[in-house]
Parts: C-alpha cells; sequence; structure tokens
C-alpha cells in the first residue's frame, strides 16, 4: 500500500506549533523543556515491537499466561513489566488467531496505536486508504499485505474507537518446537502483531 | 457511575444520528445492528470532553460486533465482522 494519502501539514508549520505549545506550558509553569525530552526519550526509548513479541512469545509458551492475556491484557502485560498506561488511561485488548479466525487492528476516527507494545506507527497504518479500505474490504488489504486467507477464514476487523487499544496474538509459526522464549519473540513481527503480517 | 445497561450477548442498535460535534461512533456503522461481545471500560464519554465539559463522568463502553453483511450489504464479503468500542449512550436495545 502506498504511505500517504492524507495531507501533512509541512514539517515546518508543524514545528512552529510545537514550538508555540512548549512556550505556552513553560510560561504557565506546567512544562520544562527538559522535562519534555525526558519524557519522549523514555517513552521512546521502551516502545518497540520487542515488547510485543515478550508479550506474544511468552502466551505460546504458557497457556495460563495466554488466558490470562485474553482475559484482561493490560494486568497481563503488567506481570511482565509492560506499562500500557503511559500518558493516557488506555487499556488493552489481546485478540487471537486461529486456524478458523483472523484479526486486523485499526482506527478508522485517526490513528490509535498501542504505541507501549509495537513502537511508533507505521506510515501505512495512518493513511486514510488503509483506514478506510480496511473495514471495507479487508480480505483484499490484506492479500496485498501478502496475506493471502482462505475465504472460509473468518477475517475479525478492530476498529479502535475509545480507549481500547488492540494486539494481535498471531499463530505460532510452524517448525518453532524447541525454540527458547526469547528466540520465539524474536520471530514476532510488527506487522504480525496488528494482522497484517502471519509468521 | 451507573449499572450497566447491557450485557455480554445483547443485540443492539447504534443510534443513526449524532449529536452534531464531535464523537466517536463512526459514520459508517449509524444506525447499525450488532452484539456486544465484550465489555471496554468505563471512560468520560468522548462527546462531552470535546465540548471540554469538565469532570465529565465516566460511563461504560462496550465491544460491539457487527456483521459485515448488516453494514456494507449483501454484495459484501459475509464471512468478516467488524467491531467497535462504543459508550452506552450510542446505543439502543434491539431484539435479537
Amino acid at each position: 500500500m502506498s504511505d500517504h494519502d492524507h495531507d501533512h501539514e509541512s514539517s515546518a508549520a508543524l514545528s512552529n506549533r510545537v514550538k508555540t505549545l512548549v512556550a505556552q506550558l513553560e510560561q504557565r509553569d506546567l512544562l520544562t523543556e527538559a522535562k519534555l525530552d525526558a519524557t519522549v526519550e523514555t517513552f521512546l526509548l521502551k516502545a518497540t515491537p520487542a515488547n510485543g513479541g515478550r508479550v506474544v512469545a511468552r502466551a505460546w509458551v504458557d497457556a495460563a499466561f495466554k488466558q490470562r492475556l485474553l482475559d484482561d491484557a493490560s494486568a497481563a502485560v503488567a506481570e511482565i513489566g509492560i506499562d500500557m498506561s503511559h500518558w493516557a488511561p488506555v487499556k488493552l485488548r489481546a485478540v487471537e488467531n486461529t486456524d478458523r479466525e483472523h484479526n486486523v487492528i485499526v482506527c478508522t476516527l485517526c490513528s490509535c496505536y498501542p504505541i507501549a507494545l509495537l513502537g511508533p506507527s507505521p506510515a501505512w497504518y495512518k493513511s486514510a486508504e488503509y483506514r478506510s479500505r480496511t473495514v471495507r474490504e479487508p480480505r483484499a488489504v490484506l492479500a496485498e499485505f501478502g496475506v493471502a486467507l482462505p475465504p472460509d477464514v473468518r477475517i475479525n476487523v478492530w476498529d479502535s474507537t475509545s480507549e481500547l487499544r488492540y494486539i494481535v496474538v498471531p499463530r505460532r509459526p510452524q517448525a518453532s518446537e524447541g525454540l527458547s522464549e526469547a528466540e520465539l519473540a524474536a520471530l514476532v513481527t510488527r506487522d504480525g502483531l496488528v494482522g497484517t503480517a502471519l509468521l | 457511575m451507573t449499572a450497566r445497561r447491557f450485557h455480554i450477548g445483547d443485540t443492539v442498535r447504534t443510534r443513526a444520528h449524532g449529536n452534531g460535534g464531535h464523537t466517536r461512533i463512526p459514520r459508517y456503522l449509524r444506525g447499525r445492528r450488532g452484539r456486544i461481545v465484550a465489555l471496554a471500560g468505563s471512560f468520560p464519554l468522548a462527546d462531552d470532553r470535546a465540548r471540554g465539559v469538565r469532570d465529565a463522568q465516566c460511563t461504560a463502553v462496550y465491544s460491539v460486533r457487527f456483521d459485515a453483511v448488516e453494514v456494507w450489504g449483501p454484495e459484501c464479503d459475509a464471512n468478516v465482522t467488524i467491531a467497535a468500542d462504543l459508550w452506552e449512550s450510542y446505543l439502543e436495545p434491539e431484539h435479537a
């Protein structure tokens, strides 16, 4: 899919808006630039798809953890030291792929995405094309990502319209027996966690 | 917050019209019949927050699943569902 279908503000205009906003917050003693830098750095350093990989690998090797993950994902990821709450009070839900059902995540209203578990979202996730077509013709969109699903596999699309964020628990790759949990985690890709790739 | 009006398994219909301002029910899901498949927490109504309502009350949010045919009509891929997380005030009871 192409990356940019929506209008982007020029980076100069955006940068000016951010500077103005930061200046206003500093004037009101709500923020210092140093504190802002520290927050952004800490958050971005911790926010990578490796977190999602750890969660999925644990679910593959530990059935009880997988059940807790599917029941209450925010609590389950906290068990392995991942904090979903960061600056917004979002909750996490995990949805599991099986041989009968495939899940895919989208945000049609904007671009909600579990950054803490996947890192910053790719440009295509935010594109008008992905956001509109994934709910209208998900099987065709997935085929364009190289995910060819037989017609009898049901596709469940999750549109993130409120304060829940979603991750997909992909099917464990065949021939992955005997791998360690860390090795399994390395097999998990960002797109697999969004549902736009198989592992 | 008050007791939840709906429960998992209930059939509901989304309201057909918005309130004229910001809302989090996507237009393509207005006036559609779906089923509650999960509870999705309790959060201040986004519509209120967008209007600057202070201390907006937390209200129940539900994960509502729609068959693609209900949303897009009989010509679409029938083996597709779409779920969205919708605040209680977006929903009306519907007989199954």
